[in-house]
């Protein structure tokens, strides 16, 4: 019988020949990635509760200030400030302001066949190069920092068969979105996403990142994908090389396979408060927008800059409206300046942020008030995540949230 | 005996002649209303039992303190003039261009010889433009706002003379600040500060506007650069009769004069927590800084963001230091994005933020926890403005800023 | 307003901003009571708090120096403050206070003798009386003194627009 890519991963850095869903096997972690969510409270526990306080290999962590940035308050400028002293006394890779960290992490670090932590849920985005990428707590992230390993429950795979091509207008995102409405919040919980198929090469990195990031939102642990051709070219112009390149055998046991063909995606929101509360974007036209986000690690890259950039070209952001629209990273910010995409955005009304979390996260920048609704690139749709308790957040793809930061109300790329 | 320019100014409004602490009603021409207080303004209008806009097209709305919304009641302002603006038929509405004063300006609302009230300390920069502005409260604004006057206190004026030309390493923002020493924070309480001399002659209008800007910090009603042609070619006018009807008179009577010589002047900063704190930049150079910030009403336009650009080409900034860089206007934003300024600034490490107040009014970009110290270009470093009442501000040129930014402490440019 | 009237000291020092007064954060609140706490805490926190009704604030220069926000006063008034006494103020704090019916007093000689705690009497346009001696204050001028006894400019404006008065 043959192995998912995640157990082989799993066994990979377990150092076992073979592992099977539902064993438990000890591993050694390639990367701790963590930022400015919870950073300070791991820190706190670093100092307050063990012992023998160390680090197995600082070399292995890599920190950002992403989430706040800039601070917002003196609470949020201390917790930087700790993590800051931490990383300097320690010699931890830091980077603040630099962009959001699983951008960063896609950018600089991540390689197939590689096992990672994150002390935030969105680490299974590094699916999209091939590896194990899981959100943890600060406790088990502790752990990992100080003994090097972890405990991991192998687990079951979901297998999604892609076939066909998306069509003009539809987005990566509404592929995903689409597919978190149909298996629900909760349908892949503990188990890991894998998308094959030869509808992967229509899918550039930035949208298998963005489809990576989102399964968490299914419940996932994890998200991959076969580093292909694709992947292997990103990781070359970023100057790495896999720890190893992986798939799935033929005759491995999957807990279930979703066949989807690109081609019958139409793009989709997912309504308050719930991502998996999707309805064809139709259904919402005509609904009044007080805010437009672009950004976040799940659509903030270059591609998604660009075909809103294209979009919004020669037109207006609807008055009234606030249009932010963030750079996940400042490489991206570069490149779309070079590009002239950034020009394009302000000159339309929008306000371009420095590469940030932004209202995705709904702390610093962009906060929406007492029934506001705003449309979203971002993560998460949770009653009151983005600002007040009583608003409203609808998600959906770069060009529907471009469409509807135009019109002022929600509609897609098609009308505008 | 002749005027002095606030004199000329007030007087050409009425068609007659005024003398200081002659108390006058003045027609207003422009109201500009900030974010902060439009609500509680609109409150009192409608308080005071006016029903409609004296004239809505002498009001401007602009939303720069709060944009980007950092918390949840922001938008409830927000809101409340929106609704204002539509009821009222106000036109002149800016939600998210930028800082309220660089726009006055900018966007060319502001001539010379203007009366402006607006409802922030530092309407007091529209003096470089050669108009009578300054800052006022929301219930005097309320009133304005319905009856389209208020009363004023003719100042008396005291005129500051700068010959020659500055030092290659000292900006506008250096002289401002020395001169605010030399005066002290309430050394022009109710008076008209007048620029002249061939030092302010040569400088732009941005630099004048940072001068203007900060005359409020030394206490004064307003600060006034005399109209020439720098000034009738920013606002796009010709009338050469109403710029020689806005110069002083040789024998205006002063309540005081300070001459300076331009070539006398040396970086400086203004030490924690007040503005007229002054030391020469090489008195406090070393001193450990966690933070830089380049922006503001004060130093955030186009010049300033290239004189940092200038010294930070090629190079990166100290680690583990914060350099936050806020345009003054989205307009300020696409011009120092056509001239690769702030590809320069985000290639040193810069985090460029959205334009508008950020950091300098303290509810976002880049606030201060205790013990941090932070060196800023903005107008103000008093005690916990910036976050943390424990943290410290000095304020600073952009150069001066810009060489700290590279070295982690501070440093003269 | 009362022409005389005695109230306990509170003493700032020189040079008072209205950051310290009412910090930015706190501007935006809906309503002036919810400001109250904030008042003055970058300098020192617990004081909103024990200020009570009727307590003066006697201070050095330039009191109120800096921004236009009028939340300053108005907090203050709040706060039950009856005047505050200083060496010189701001002058837009000095228009926004006698805007909002805050009485502004100016002596240059009280605070360098007055002790926190102690008690005060003021007798408007004439003397301020402490610990047995007579400090001189002025009286403002005539359009601000109608602005200050019509209770504050709304109630001017009130009475100019024929709106009955509260």
């Amino acid at each position: 019988m043959g192995m998912t890519m995640a157990e082989k991963i799993i066994a990979l850095a377990a150092k076992v020949p073979v592992t099977r869903a539902g064993d438990i096997e000890t591993v050694t972690v390639d990367r701790l990635m963590s930022n400015d969510g919870t950073t300070h409270l791991t820190i706190d526990m670093y100092h307050n509760q063990l012992k023998h306080p160390h680090i197995a290999d600082p070399d292995k962590l890599v920190w950002f200030v992403d989430h706040n940035i800039p601070a917002d308050s003196p609470k949020t400028a201390a917790s930087h400030k700790k993590m800051r002293e931490f990383a300097k006394e320690h010699q931890i890779a830091f980077y603040e302001g630099e962009g959001v960290c699983h951008q960063v992490m896609m950018e600089r670090y991540v390689r197939p066949g590689e096992l990672i932590f994150g002390a935030d849920s969105h680490t299974c985005a590094y699916g999209a190069l091939g590896a194990f990428g899981t959100g943890v707590g600060c406790t088990d992230y502790l752990y990992a920092m100080v003994t090097g390993t972890s405990w991991v429950l192998v687990p079951s795979t979901i297998q999604i068969r892609l076939n066909g091509k998306l069509k003009e207008g539809v987005c990566a995102r509404d592929l995903i979105l689409t597919i978190i409405g149909q298996i629900g919040a909760g349908g892949a919980t503990y188990k890991v996403m894998e998308f094959v198929g030869e509808g992967m090469k229509s899918l550039t990195m930035a949208d298998r990142i963005s489809i990576c990031n989102l399964c968490v939102e299914a419940g996932a642990k994890s998200a991959l994908m076969e580093a292909d051709e694709i992947a292997l070219t990103y990781l070359k112009e970023h100057g790495r090389t896999p720890k190893a390149v992986l798939k799935s055998d033929e005759d491995a046991v999957f807990e279930q396979v979703i066949t989807i063909d690109l081609g019958e995606i139409k793009p989709i929101v997912a309504k308050p408060h719930f991502v998996d509360n999707v309805a064809p974007a139709q259904e919402c036209f005509g609904v009044k927008i007080d805010e437009a986000f672009l950004g976040s690690c799940n659509n903030g890259r270059l591609e998604d800059l660009r075909v809103a950039a294209q979009l919004i070209k020669g037109k207006k952001v609807a008055e009234g409206v606030r249009f932010l629209v963030v750079p996940a990273s400042r490489s991206v910010y570069k490149e779309a300046i070079k590009e002239g995409l950034i020009d394009t955005f302000v000159q339309a009304g929008a306000m371009v942020m420095n590469p940030c979390c932004s209202v995705c996260w709904g702390a610093c920048q962009g906060v929406i008030g007492q029934g506001e609704t705003l449309i979203s690139t971002g993560t998460r749709n949770f009653k009151g995540r983005a600002g007040h308790k009583d608003s409203y957040i609808y998600l959906a793809s770069a060009l529907t949230v471009t469409a509807s930061a135009i019109a002022g109300e929600i509609t897609t790329s098609d009308r505008v | 005996m002749g005027h002095t320019l606030v004199e000329k100014i007030l007087g050409r409004k009425l068609n007659r002649e005024v003398r200081p602490g002659d108390m006058l009603t003045l027609p207003v021409d422009w109201c500009m209303v900030d974010d902060i207080m439009a609500p509680f303004a609109i409150e009192k209008f409608y308080e005071m039992g006016f029903t409609k806009l004296y004239d809505p097209d002498k009001v401007v709305f602009i939303y720069d303190h709060f944009l980007p919304t950092t918390r949840v009641e922001d938008v409830r302002q927000i809101k409340e003039a929106d609704a204002f603006a539509k009821e009222q038929g106000i036109r002149h509405i800016h939600r998210t261009d930028g800082i309220c004063h660089q726009l006055m300006v900018e966007k060319g609302y502001i001539k010379p010889g203007d009366i402006a009230f607006g409802t922030d300390s530092h309407t007091v920069t529209y003096g470089a433009m050669g108009a009578f502005s300054t800052g006022i409260g929301y219930t005097e604004m309320a009133a304005i706002l319905g009856t389209g006057e208020t009363w004023v206190k003719v100042p008396a004026s005291i005129k500051v003379v700068i010959d020659g030309t500055l030092p290659e390493n000292v900006t506008s923002k250096d002289v401002i600040l020395k001169i605010i020493g030399d005066l002290s924070a309430c050394g022009a309480t109710y008076e008209s500060m007048e620029f002249t001399g061939s030092a302010m002659e040569e400088m732009s209008i941005a630099s004048r506007m940072t001068m203007a800007n900060m005359v409020v910090e030394a206490g004064a009603k307003c600060g006034l650069f005399y109209p020439d042609e720098k000034t009738a070619s920013y606002c796009g006018i010709e009338t050469k009769e109403m710029l020689e009807a806005l110069q002083p008179d040789e024998d205006a009577t002063y309540e005081k004069e300070l001459h300076y010589k331009a070539m006398d002047f040396v970086p400086v900063v203004a030490c924690p927590s007040l503005v007229d704190q002054i030391k020469p930049v090489n008195e406090v150079k070393g001193t450990k800084v966690d933070q830089v910030f380049l922006g503001s009403c004060t130093n955030g336009r186009l010049e300033d963001l290239q004189m940092a650009a200038q010294i930070l080409k090629g190079k990166k900034i100290a680690p583990y230091l914060k350099f936050i860089v806020t345009p003054a206007s989205q307009k300020i934003y696409r011009e120092a994005l056509k001239d690769d300024t702030l590809e320069i600034l985000s290639d040193a490490g810069a985090i460029i933020t959205t334009p508008g107040c950020g950091l300098c009014c303290g509810r976002g970009g880049g606030i201060l926890s205790d013990g941090e110290v932070v060196l800023a270009t903005n107008n103000r470093n008093f005690l916990g403005r910036m976050g943390s009442s424990q943290s410290q501000i000095y304020l600073a040129s952009p150069k001066t800023a810009a060489a700290t930014a590279l070295a982690g402490v501070i440093t003269e440019p | 307003m009362e022409k005389t009237f005695t109230a306990t000291i509170w003493v700032l020092g020189d040079d008072i901003d209205t950051d310290i007064i009412l910090p930015t954060q706190y501007l935006a609140l809906e309503h002036v009571e919810d400001m109250k706490p904030y008042a003055f805490s970058p300098l020192r926190e617990d004081l909103a708090g024990k200020i009570q009704k009727g307590d003066m604030i006697v201070a050095g220069k330039n009191f109120g120096c800096g921004s236009s926000r009028e939340q300053a006063p108005e907090v203050m008034k709040a706060l039950g403050i009856s005047c505050v006494v200083a060496k010189s103020f701001a002058r837009i704090f000095y228009r926004n206070a006698i805007n909002n019916g805050m009485l502004l007093l100016e002596n240059d000689k009280l605070y360098d003798q007055v002790t926190e705690g102690d008690r005060a009497t003021v007798t408007l346009g004439e003397k301020i009386e402490y610990k047995g001696k007579t400090y001189e204050i002025s009286s403002l001028p005539t359009n601000l003194m109608e602005i200050l006894e019509a209770g504050g400019l709304v109630a001017a404006m009130q009475k100019k627009n024929g709106k009955k008065v509260e």
